[in-house]
C-alpha cells in the first residue's frame, strides 16, 4: 500500500517520512549523552514536523480541491526554520558555557541543581 | 555523430513511461530516512553532524518535490548553511578525544528503541488511517512562483480568496513576520552575550580542565556518572 504503485505520491507518503524523521529525532534526544547530539535530535524533530507542514500545504499532493493548509503550511515551515536557527544559536551558547565551566559536554554531568 | 547515437539510444529507452516524481520521491525519502537513522546509530559526534547534513539536504529535495521551492531553498540556506555550520563549530570547540564518542549504556539504547518503535507505530497508523490523505496527487498545478509567499509575508494575500463565493482572502503574515525578525535579533544578541569569551576561570574549573586532560579516555568514560569532585580526588590534585 505504501509503495508508489499508482504512479503518484500522496500526502500519506510524506507523513510516513516525517514520522521516521520525528522518531529518529526523539530517540536521538533520549539516547545521546553529548549535548550537541541532543541538539541534532531537536533539529531532526523540527525537520519532520516541517515536512508535514509542507505536505499538507502542497497543491501537488492534494488530490482534488484545495490543499488543507494551502500557503499557511509553507509560511509555518519558514517560521519553524527561522526559530530553529535561533534555538540552535542559544542552545550552542549554553553548551559552550557549560563546557567552559565543567570541561565536558556530557549531559549526565549537568546535575549542579540536584537537591 | 556521437550526439546522434546518444539521442537515438535515448529514444529507445521508455523514458516517458517512468514516473520521475515518484522515483525522485523514493530516492530523497530513502536518503533522508537512512541518514536520520544513522544519526541515531552513530556514537561519533562528527559523523552524526555529517549524517545530519545529508538528511537535511534530502529533506530539502522533498520540499522541492512538494512544490515548496522557496521553503526548500531556505532549508538549504538557513539549515544547512547556517545552523549546521554552527553545530559543527560547536563540535570543534568542544572536541576532546574522550568527548567525541560518548558511549550510551545498552539498556538505555534498548529502552529508547522500544519507545521509539511504539511512537513510530502510532504516527504511521494515524498517517495512513485517513483516506483523504492516501489519495494520490494530481501533480498538475500552475507554474510555481514565490509571489504568493512574499505577498503573504508583507500582509497581502493573493491566493485562497474566492470572490464569486463571497469568501475573502485569508489574512496575511505581516505581524508574525515582524515578531520573528525582532525575536531573531534578540536571540542573536543574547547568544553572543552568553557565548562571549570571558577569562573568568575559577580555581575549580582550572582543576577540572587539568584533571580531564591528564586522565585517560576510558577512565573518564567509566566515571561519567559520578560527581566531579571524586574525579579530582582520584587524580590526586
Amino acid at each position: 500500500m505504501m509503495l508508489i504503485a499508482a504512479g503518484t505520491v500522496s500526502v500519506a507518503h510524506y507523513l510516513v517520512v516525517g514520522a521516521i524523521l520525528f522518531t529518529a529525532g526523539i530517540v536521538c534526544m533520549a539516547v545521546k549523552r553529548n549535548a550537541i547530539g541532543v541538539l541534532m535530535g531537536i533539529e531532526l524533530v523540527l525537520n519532520g514536523a516541517n515536512l508535514n507542514f509542507v505536505a499538507f500545504g502542497s497543491s501537488y499532493l492534494a488530490g482534488e480541491g484545495r490543499p488543507p493548509l494551502g500557503l499557511d503550511g509553507e509560511v509555518m515551515a519558514l517560521f519553524v526554520i527561522l526559530l530553529a536557527a535561533a534555538e540552535a544559536a542559544v542552545a550552542l551558547a549554553i553548551t559552550l558555557n557549560f563546557y567552559n565551566n565543567h570541561a565536558t559536554v556530557d549531559v549526565d554531568r549537568a546535575d549542579d541543581l540536584r537537591g | 555523430m556521437t550526439e546522434c547515437l546518444f539521442s537515438g539510444m535515448l529514444a529507445q529507452l521508455p523514458l516517458a513511461a517512468v514516473d520521475w516524481h515518484g522515483l525522485f520521491f523514493l530516492l530523497f525519502a530513502a536518503i533522508a530516512c537512512g541518514a536520520a537513522v544513522m544519526v541515531v546509530l552513530t556514537d561519533n559526534v562528527v559523523r552524526m553532524a555529517l549524517h545530519l547534513v545529508v538528511s537535511l539536504v534530502a529533506t530539502a529535495g522533498l520540499f522541492f518535490l512538494a512544490g515548496a521551492e522557496f521553503v526548500g531553498a531556505m532549508q538549504l540556506m538557513i539549515y544547512v548553511g547556517g545552523t549546521l555550520v554552527l553545530l559543527v563549530f560547536g563540535v570543534m570547540l568542544t572536541a576532546q578525544t574522550q568527548l567525541i564518542a560518548l558511549k550510551t549504556p545498552t539498556g538505555d539504547k534498548v529502552l529508547a528503541g522500544i519507545l521509539g518503535a511504539a511512537l513510530f507505530a502510532v504516527l504511521v497508523q494515524s498517517a495512513v488511517s485517513i483516506e483523504a490523505w492516501r489519495r494520490p496527487g494530481l501533480a498538475e498545478v500552475a507554474a510555481p512562483t514565490a509571489t504568493p509567499l512574499g505577498m503573504a509575508l508583507v500582509g497581502v494575500r493573493v491566493d485562497g480568496g474566492d470572490p464569486e463565493a463571497g469568501r475573502r482572502p485569508p489574512s496575511g503574515y505581516l505581524l508574525p513576520f515582524e515578531i520573528v525578525s525582532v525575536h531573531l535579533l534578540v536571540v542573536l544578541v543574547g547568544a553572543a552575550y552568553l557565548a562571549r569569551a570571558k577569562r573568568r576561570r575559577t580555581p575549580r574549573t582550572v582543576e577540572l580542565f587539568a584533571s580531564v586532560e591528564s586522565s585517560t579516555p576510558s577512565r573518564v568514560d567509566a566515571g561519567a556518572g559520578e560527581p566531579a569532585s571524586s574525579v579530582l580526588v582520584e587524580t590526586g590534585r
